[in-house]
């Protein structure tokens, strides 16, 4: 059994929003209490929509925002003191994969430029070796090095997102963190980029954090699975044991909205999920979901419920047990707006 | 090399801004080698007081008998070099305050941008006459003074670039890498600021000549070279019936002002996509 | 019963630096009233071309030139003087865009943006055209609109702003809609609800759907027809039940697989080598041949035309009616 490479304990997010040199600010809670294990060469799959709090996730994980409390620990380390005392070292374990490849290579340097720079940076090789091993990576993510003299416009959205890969890569870090790597890339180009991800982790055993708001696609090539809502994991389990059959009403609900090319679903076109997601400053007390789920009752307003392993997986619901797939959405208690 | 090539075919297409660039050569040129190929001193008085152009003095003469080709030739390289350092001057310090208030934001665009907006509040105009009311007029204070009154736009402008580019992602990967923030800052975001504080800084060049024009009609410039608003103000009293006296520096003040403009405005279509029209 | 909107050989030249760029090659088909088309592409297909086409609204000040004809209710729209086009824009065609935060104004409420329509087309009173508009909100589930009418663009969620739009779009009860994107820049469940209300809506008021899109699942869940493009030409049309079970171009029999997540050999996702051609660089011949797996050395030679299966069911490949591999 081997040692996670990433475990996150509890982490919370909260920014402060508004409120001027005299005014209270308000909070906004844009992860609360998120807790994970991650195992080397595995991929887990976070899965919401805005306002779940995935993209702060993400940047939490890579470095570029300090959490509000809870801690994660990266290949057994600590990951504050990480990044506080051995920054660049941190930053050798854990890189990041952004969703717009638009706008994640600088535009006005060349490719062989951007990677270089993470090289230079780490001092991974000696200079006159720069070239060899920039070349070396643009041909690992299916590029050649024709492309080393090109600038970011030159290229498409898939090269580019390659490039952004291949810059990832270059340090040779043990978690890559993919923040909806392919969601700006065309349909056709989206398997490409997957596919490369798919063996890059085979032959280098780097471990994925891969950021979605697209169950199907997650459901395809990744391990395991969280779903968040405002905030907070609501479900997370094995990505063959979850398969079509998810037990919190908002997971139920996402995957009944989510197009399945091939199969019609009877809750989804009836009756959609009513209303909007809540304010992150505001959240419902208790439940999150409980402003929407079909299944509320009063105990979900009084009492938050906890993850506990319910069929297989975690869920966070008080009524895990007796939702299935089988049943239709029968409201029990009122729907509110 | 095909960058520069690039930029010259997509400045090409402008002809206006490539008139301004030719004739911008032209003003450059009498700058520098007029002086020494027409050597003759500009405060000399050779002629008779207030003559007309003619054939031995090709512009005239001023009301104390000085060249005015002479005075023009000379009063080309204060001006332009003036108009170039205070420039210059003006955008390294805007470009600094801006990048580190832009980049940094809170606590420290609070303080640069309160002490911007002060300078901007006073008439620059002024300020630059107590400036130089304040030291002795030379050429070295005229040019500090100048620059100490345009900073704040070129501040501005790098601010309101450091603060677009801050948040993309590729700012945020190089963060990622662990990149310090005086290379993000000089490295990564600096090289995509610079087309617009170019043209800017192109631009400021023709205010810095106007502004340099204006303190040396009011007897504020350096009083051992001419400058053409020396010209222009020694010139001023007889506008009625000496005209070319106060004209010709005028004229040579608003040709060069206005090439410089249209350099300026070819630069920013040059190097700035999002204006380009089809 | 004669077509609602019948488009022949609509094609759309850009002057650009590089020389003439045909964003949109000989585009033809029909719809009848009540009925929802898709048209589905990647970028570079001339799908959203051809939408802001068909009414015209592509600027002048891009140079471009449109030919060919679009018959809507009897009438050449490019044909059209401007005060005639702009009677029918509004009143009997609707269009949605896809980021609403955009295509609203900010400055003015959603009340008086969605009553405008009302007043130009109708005529109606300010008072009369509120009342309509709030009667309009309630009809695209926002809830309490009496107090939603008097609210600014910023105040409402991405999927509200979405619902006025389609509220502003139908308020004249035009016969076509036209949707590009629109639901693109949504999250799934909301984009759920807001394609149930176009399927609500269309049915109750008979208008006919024209959807531009590249999502193929939004294309699943509402489409009755469907027509893929390419590289700005139609690759294949039929209904949606022919298009997804049986595609006969081998480009949409492909991106049909990637959209599907379909599981390929060795647990890879299905790909598509190369990728869209370069306006610039349109390969002669068939435009999908330098990808196609099953291309022969006639497909390079020249264009494949649009051959027919069954009825209504066409695709512009030489393979097709041969027997499936």
């Amino acid at each position: 059994m081997t040692e996670p490479i990433l475990i996150a304990r509890d982490l919370r997010k909260s920014f402060n929003v508004g409120g001027g040199w005299f005014g209270a600010s308000d909070q906004l809670h844009a992860l609360s209490s998120v807790s994970f294990e991650l195992f080397p060469g595995e991929t887990l799959a976070i899965v919401g929509e805005s306002g779940c709090g995935k993209s702060t996730l993400a940047r939490c994980l890579s470095g570029l925002m300090e959490l509000t409390s809870g801690s994660f620990l990266v290949a057994g380390r600590d990951g504050r003191t990480f990044i506080r005392d051995d920054a660049l070292q941190f930053h050798r374990a854990v890189q990041i994969v952004f969703q717009d490849p638009y706008a994640s290579l600088n535009p006005r340097r060349t490719v062989s430029q951007s990677i270089a720079d993470a090289l230079r940076l780490h001092r991974i090789c000696a200079r006159g070796e720069r070239r060899a091993r920039v070349t070396d990576l643009l041909l690992q993510v299916g590029l050649s090095g024709d492309y080393l003299e090109r600038f970011p416009h030159e290229l498409s959205g898939g090269q580019r997102q390659r490039v952004c890969i291949a810059r990832a890569l270059a340090v040779a870090p043990e978690i890559l963190v993919c923040d909806e790597p392919v969601s700006a890339l065309d349909v056709s180009i989206q398997a490409q980029i997957i596919n490369l991800l798919k063996d890059l982790q085979q032959r280098r055993g780097i471990a994925y954090v891969f950021i979605s708001h697209n169950l199907a696609l997650v459901q395809q090539i990744c391990d395991r699975i969280a779903v968040m809502y405002l905030g907070e994991i609501v479900e997370m389990g094995v990505a063959a044991v979850m398969q079509q059959t998810f037990r919190h009403p908002y997971s139920r609900a996402l995957f009944a909205a989510t197009p399945m090319i091939g199969s019609r679903k009877v809750d989804q076109i009836r009756n959609p999920l009513a209303g909007d997601v809540p304010s992150p400053l505001h959240p419902p007390s208790g439940c999150h979901f409980r402003t929407r789920c079909p299944f509320a009752e009063a105990r979900c307003r009084d009492q938050k419920p906890e993850l506990r392993e319910v069929a297989g997986r975690l869920v966070r619901c008080h009524f895990a047990e007796e939702i299935s797939s089988n049943r239709q959405s029968r409201p029990r208690g009122s729907l509110p707006d | 090399m095909t960058a520069l090539t690039d930029f010259w075919r997509k400045y090409r297409r402008n002809h206006t801004a490539v008139f301004g660039l030719l004739m911008l050569i032209v003003v450059l040129i009498a700058a520098t080698i007029g002086p020494i190929i027409y050597p003759a001193d500009p405060f000399d008085m050779v002629g008779r007081p207030a003559s007309p152009p003619s054939a031995r003095f090709v512009l005239g003469t001023d009301v104390s008998g000085r060249d005015m080709l002479a005075g023009l030739l000379h009063g080309a390289r204060v001006s332009l070099l003036i108009g170039f350092l205070a420039s210059l001057g003006a955008t390294l310090v805007g470009l600094i305050v801006g990048a580190i208030a832009g980049y940094y934001g809170r606590a420290v665009d609070t303080i640069l941008m309160r002490c911007t907006d002060f300078f901007l509040t006073i008439p620059s105009f002024i300020l630059a006459i107590v400036i130089i009311a304040i030291f002795r007029p030379s050429v070295a204070t005229v040019t500090i003074a100048i620059a100490a009154v345009s900073w704040p736009q070129v501040a501005r402008l790098a601010r309101a670039e450091f603060i677009a580019h801050r948040d993309r992602e590729y700012v945020l990967a190089c963060r990622a890498l662990g990149m310090s923030d005086f290379e993000i800052i000089t490295r990564q975001i600096l090289p995509n600021a610079l087309p617009s504080l170019l043209v800017v800084s192109s631009l400021l060049v023709a205010t810095s000549i106007l502004t340099e024009s204006g303190l040396s009609f009011l007897g504020l410039s350096d009083p051992n070279v001419i400058s053409w608003g020396y010209m222009v103000g020694v010139g001023r009293t007889v506008l009625r019936g000496a005209w070319w006296m106060p004209a010709i520096p005028g004229i040579a003040i608003l040709l060069t002002v206005l090439c410089i403009n249209l350099v300026g405005e070819g630069l920013n279509e040059a190097l700035n996509p999002r204006l380009q029209r089809r | 019963m004669s077509a609602l909107l019948q488009v022949e050989g609509l094609s759309v030249q850009f002057p650009t630096l590089r020389g003439d760029v045909a964003a949109l090659e000989d585009l033809s088909f029909e719809m009848r009233e009540g009925e929802t088309v898709a048209l589905v592409g990647e970028s570079g297909s001339g799908k959203s071309t051809a939408a802001l086409a068909l009414s015209r609204l592509i600027p002048e000040s891009t140079g471009c030139i449109i030919s060919g004809r679009v018959v809507f209710e009897g009438r050449n729209l490019l044909g059209l003087p401007l005060h005639e086009l702009r009677e029918v824009r509004g009143r009997r065609i609707g269009m949605i865009f896809q980021d609403p935060m955009m295509a609203l104004n900010p400055v003015f409420t959603i009340g008086w943006q969605l009553a405008e329509p009302l007043r130009k087309h109708f005529g109606l009173s300010n008072r009369a055209a509120r009342d309509r508009a709030v009667e309009l909100l309630g009809h695209v589930a926002i809830a309490a609109p009496e107090q939603r009418i008097d609210q600014y663009p910023h105040n409402l969620s991405g999927g509200m702003r979405q619902r006025v739009m389609i509220a502003m779009a139908l308020a004249c009860r035009p016969s076509l809609l036209i949707a590009d994107e629109p639901t693109t820049a949504l999250d799934v469940t909301v984009q759920a609800q807001v394609l149930s209300l176009i399927k609500t809506l269309k049915d109750e008021l008979g208008t006919a759907v024209l959807l531009i899109t590249h999502d193929l699942g939004v294309v699943w869940e509402i489409a009755q027809r469907v027509i893929v493009m390419y590289a700005g030409r139609k690759v294949e049309e039929g209904t949606a039940a022919h298009v997804f079970d049986d595609p006969q171009h081998p480009y949409a029999r492909e991106l049909l697989r990637a959209a599907a997540f379909a599981s390929g050999e060795g647990g890879r996702l299905p790909e598509i080598p190369g990728s869209v051609p370069s306006p610039f660089e349109i390969p002669s011949g068939c435009c999908f041949a330098p990808r196609c797996t099953s291309a022969r050395e006639i497909c390079y030679a020249a264009l494949p035309p649009l051959k027919s299966t069954k009825h209504g069911h066409e695709a512009a490949c030489v393979l097709v009616g041969a027997a499936s591999p």
